[in-house]
């Protein structure tokens, strides 16, 4: 129901109001082929490992998140209160789907998945954002990331 | 999300995205984004069920084939909802007792005390099922978090409950602590309720949630701005901010 309509009347109009950022132009690099594709994930659910730092409102900061993560390892401390976490309680999957980047590893769909993902907390000005992602940017290079799986919450 | 993607590629890196605000997306415009008709928070689809959240990810990861953009494209699947039998049985395993009429302050916290004893088993199912938990975000024991919650409710607030963070985000990580312990132990038997399924359950039906109610409208009106601030938004999503009649 991520459907405009199907979210309630506040944050509806909350949504529609919102300032995006605004680009001037449309960059684009050729990724490789799927088998080949290092994938990382960035999520921006504020999930964070077990005993790591939570969360807080306004901060533009990220965490970082062991490829080898299981779902015990993992806590969400986003501040919001206006998305469904009882799917991601149930299971890690709906928000950071890194069982199923595994199975298409091992199966040779993709190349391989990153030692390191990232995740930031989605409820802060995207501008603010800019300098830790890049910074990011060279770490995921580092890494030998050459595909990065964006995903929202 | 979109704003992120223009980074990294600008950096030299490809991204593919999951949209969950199309309109968000046309307006970003990011290189390659595949737009899903979950509800937020589920990005992936439903939970447990591995071969949808497996297509969905097949068809943003097939986005990185494109040859040019911006690209974004609808995902054409709808995720399964429940159905009547399977609300019904997951709603009536949890039999919360019945709300004392005009309860003071003293006898709501014996009614949460109480709704929480007869939420562990259900708890504990949840945890040998699935080994793994949400809580744990403030560092505190679940009575610990509940004692924290109850001492803003009486009006003598625990300072500094979490250590290193401020007052109001102690408070706002032990009703998040609380809040996954409800969710665990309402989900425990699979099913396929919504989000908003379990959050009508939870808003309405536990004596917790109306405690939460009220107290979002005492601290709205605290003199701390931080306090002020996190009683209005981060304790009652919007959707539930509740006329007093429909919360217990």
């Amino acid at each position: 129901m991520a459907r405009l309509e199907d979210i309630d009347a506040l944050m509806r109009e909350e949504l529609i109001e919102l300032e995006c950022p605004e680009f001037d132009d449309d960059p684009w690099v050729t990724a490789p082929a799927l088998a080949d594709c290092r994938v990382a994930v960035i999520s921006t659910a504020g999930l964070q490992r077990r005993g790591d730092r939570p969360f807080e409102l306004g901060t533009a900061d990220y965490r970082v998140i062991l490829g080898e993560t299981v779902a015990e390892d993992l806590i969400m401390s986003h501040v919001s209160t206006n998305f469904d976490r009882a799917g991601y309680q149930q299971d890690m999957n709906v928000c950071f789907p890194i069982d199923r980047l595994n199975e298409l590893a091992e199966e040779g769909v993709i190349g391989s998945v990153a030692k390191f993902h990232y995740s930031f907390m989605g409820a802060t000005e995207p501008e603010e954002m800019e300098a830790p992602t890049r910074q990011l940017a060279g770490l995921l290079k580092a890494d030998d990331v050459n595909a990065v799986l964006l995903v929202p919450i | 999300m979109g704003g992120l993607a223009h980074y990294l590629e600008e950096d030299g890196l490809a991204t593919t995205q999951i949209s969950l605000i199309r309109l968000h997306s046309e307006k970003t415009r990011p290189p390659r984004a595949l737009w899903v008709p979950f509800e937020l928070g589920r990005p992936l689809g439903p939970p447990n069920d591995a071969p949808f959240q497996r297509r969905v990810l097949m068809a943003v990861l097939e986005l990185l084939g494109a040859e040019s953009g911006p690209l974004l494209v609808d995902y054409p699947e709808e995720a399964a909802k429940a159905t009547e039998d399977e609300m019904e049985g997951w709603v009536c395993p949890i039999n919360l007792s019945p709300p004392a009429p005009n309860g003071d302050g003293e006898t709501r916290q014996h009614e949460i005390e109480s709704e929480m004893k007869s939420l562990w088993p259900w708890y504990d199912l949840a945890m040998e099922n699935r080994s793994s938990s949400n809580l744990g975000a403030s560092g505190l024991t679940l009575d610990q978090a509940r004692d924290v919650v109850l001492s803003f409710a009486k009006g003598e607030p625990s300072e500094a409950p979490v250590p290193g963070v401020s007052t109001a985000e102690g408070l706002r990580l032990a009703v998040d602590d609380i809040k996954a312990f409800y969710v665990d132990a309402a989900t425990a038997q699979p099913g396929n309720a919504s989000g908003r399924d379990i959050q009508d359950w939870f808003w309405r039906e536990t004596a917790f949630a109306g405690l939460l109610q009220r107290l979002r409208k005492k601290l709205m009106a605290s003199t701390d701005e931080e306090l002020a601030e996190a009683g209005e938004w981060f304790l009652v999503p919007s959707s539930h901010w509740l006329e007093e009649s429909y919360y217990r």
